[in-house]
């Protein structure tokens, strides 16, 4: 997933006694593992909460084919070019299911566009990031891909419908992402010098910002344990960190790159890999803007969509002459 | 003339391969999302067409090319693409009208070559059908769509016609390449093909109250490599870049 720092209600969360007997109905329901439809009851502060996070979702699988079609045009084979634009293709179709998925919450996708243009509503931090050489291709399928996954596995068994079953096809997908990203860091890392030196330059670019990607510690959030008592966010940021770092710390290794961390080592008392945290004022940083790319990103955006107007105009246009044609012969 | 084969089946796997490689030009910034997922289906359909013509090629030359060393180590005067498919995005118009502009010719040109005499391009012909066939449904709906919407994506659909009609001539001219895939039934004479190219055209372009422009003058040089337009030296410094600057990497 690629959600950080949602906000939930901030008025922690009620006891089953403290609820009315609907709230307390929709609670237990989620506590017994059910599933919350679009027309069922729902309190107004989980549809809120819905909407903040399966919006910034969408919105970063959105701004998320910038930092990859980036490369698209520079390739460096058939194969390759087709593979990263297959990816990025299926990352607009994620957009498309998030985007209705959200929908069913009563936001429509416009108005959630709107609000991503003018900076309303946020994208994933590490798509701030610029990708500058084609092993960054690898690492961001390798690592951003694999640190979306690990929150997006558990989310196919969140307590919306509609949320868990798109979860569920992009999951599929992002797998397929992660392997690819990681098999071009294979090539590059058993390749000619000048690629194994790509290779490390891309893991030291995009080590901390994949850790920052689950947010930072939220043991004492008030907005994590209401999200987390509805079930849609399933596990603790610094969970998820953990068990990203225990699965890819070997497959550095593996490939024979150097974690920049130097205390990232496997612990025998704990069976967990140390590691250091990110730099959290960087993160900061690109979350108030500040990024090394916030400013292209949303700069590409809002020029994509005011140029496509006349597009979404004229489209709209043949179609009520169409229609209305057809109503004439009726 | 080196093997007219060899020639032959360059044309059309550069004139994938170039198409293939402006529309992917749109990956992320498409008008509405729906058409960025359209835009990379077709661009993705023609780079894989791309690497069975190459291959093809490659093979037929014999001399140890494979498609991606065809794609990514020859300069502008080994291309043997159109000049229409390598004519600049442009806005969103321009670029369906391109695309239709092609696709009409390449789905007749494409069903021909079904009934080749060669078992290998009429195989590759077949599956490329089906995939050309969508292409000019989308690009023709949308070629409409606009001609007939307002008076300002009217106008920049006619603006796009106006710009890139003096590129379809080329696209049914033929020369000894040609001649000598007539003689051997492997390819049609594209000549034939303009009838029934016109009567489509006059067909979309009157739903899309557009008007097809007067002159019939057609640019040529792309498909016999003899002249290109400067804008594909440009897209091969970007496209062949990596290749080039790391010649003795694989990827």
């Amino acid at each position: 997933m690629y959600a950080q720092m949602i906000k939930s209600t901030g008025q922690g969360v009620k006891s089953l006694d403290e609820m009315e007997p609907e709230e307390r109905a929709f609670q237990e329901r989620i506590n017994a593992g059910g599933k919350i439809e679009p027309k069922d009851w729902m309190p107004e502060g989980y549809r809120k909460n819905l909407i903040r996070q399966i919006g910034q979702h969408a919105h970063s699988e959105i701004v998320g084919q910038l930092p990859e079609g980036n490369w698209i045009t520079r390739a460096p084979t058939l194969e390759r070019k087709a593979i990263l634009l297959a990816k990025v293709q299926d990352e607009a179709g994620h957009g498309l299911y998030l985007y209705c998925a959200a929908e069913t919450l009563g936001v429509t996708r416009d108005e959630l566009t709107r609000d991503l243009l003018s900076g309303k509503m946020k994208y994933s931090s590490i798509f701030n990031y610029p990708t500058l050489t084609w092993a960054d291709m690898g690492a961001v399928g390798w690592l951003v891909d694999g640190a979306a996954i690990m929150n997006q596995v558990p989310l196919q068994r969140t307590s919306y419908g509609p949320y868990a079953r798109a979860m569920v096809r992009i999951c599929k997908e992002e797998s397929f992402h992660q392997r690819q990203g990681f098999d071009i860091m294979m090539k590059m890392a058993n390749g000619t010098e000048a690629q194994r030196k790509m290779a490390q330059d891309a893991l030291n670019r995009f080590w901390g910002p994949a850790l920052m990607m689950f947010g930072p510690s939220d043991a004492d959030s008030v907005h994590s344990a209401q999200s987390m008592a509805w079930k849609i966010k399933m596990n603790s940021n610094d969970e998820l960190r953990q068990k990203f770092v225990d699965l890819t710390a070997p497959q550095a290794e593996y490939l024979g790159l150097t974690i920049p961390d130097e205390t990232c080592k496997l612990n025998p008392d704990t069976g967990h890999y140390d590691f250091a945290q990110p730099d959290w004022d960087e993160f900061f940083d690109v979350l108030r803007g500040n990024g090394p790319c916030n400013t292209d990103r949303l700069e590409a955006r809002n020029k994509a969509w005011d140029d496509g107007a006349w597009v979404r105009e004229g489209l709209m246009a043949h179609a009520a002459k169409k229609r209305a044609a057809k109503l004439a012969a009726e | 003339m080196s093997d007219p084969l060899f020639e032959f089946l360059c044309r059309l796997g550069d004139n994938t391969l170039v198409l293939g490689h402006r529309v992917s030009e749109w990956c992320g910034v498409a008008p509405v999302l729906e058409e960025d997922i359209a835009l990379a289906n077709v661009a993705l359909d023609l780079i894989g067409q791309t690497q069975l013509w190459l291959g093809l090629a490659g093979e037929v030359e014999g001399q140890g090319r494979d498609a991606d060393r065809l794609a990514f180590h020859r300069d502008v005067w080994d291309f043997r693409n159109v000049l229409l498919v390598e004519q600049p995005n442009g806005d969103f118009g321009q670029t369906m009208m391109r695309q239709f502009l092609f696709d009409s010719w390449h789905l007749s040109y494409l069903k021909a070559l079904m009934s080749s005499s060669n078992e290998q391009i009429a195989a590759i012909a077949e599956k490329s059908v089906k995939e050309v066939t969508y292409h000019l449904e989308r690009s023709t709906d949308t070629v409409i769509g606009l001609g007939d919407g307002t008076e300002e994506s009217h106008d920049r659909m006619q603006k796009a016609l106006d710009r890139l009609y003096p590129y379809v001539g080329e696209m049914f001219l033929s020369d000894d390449v040609d001649a000598a895939m007539v003689a051997q039934g492997i390819a049609p004479d594209p000549t034939t093909l303009r009838p029934a190219f016109d009567a489509h055209l006059a067909q979309v372009l009157g739903e899309a109250t557009l008007t097809k422009p007067a002159d019939d003058f057609a640019h040529k040089g792309g498909k016999t490599g003899a002249r290109h337009s400067e804008h594909l030296g440009h897209m091969l410094t970007q496209m062949q870049w990596l290749q080039r600057a790391y010649p003795d990497a694989t990827w």
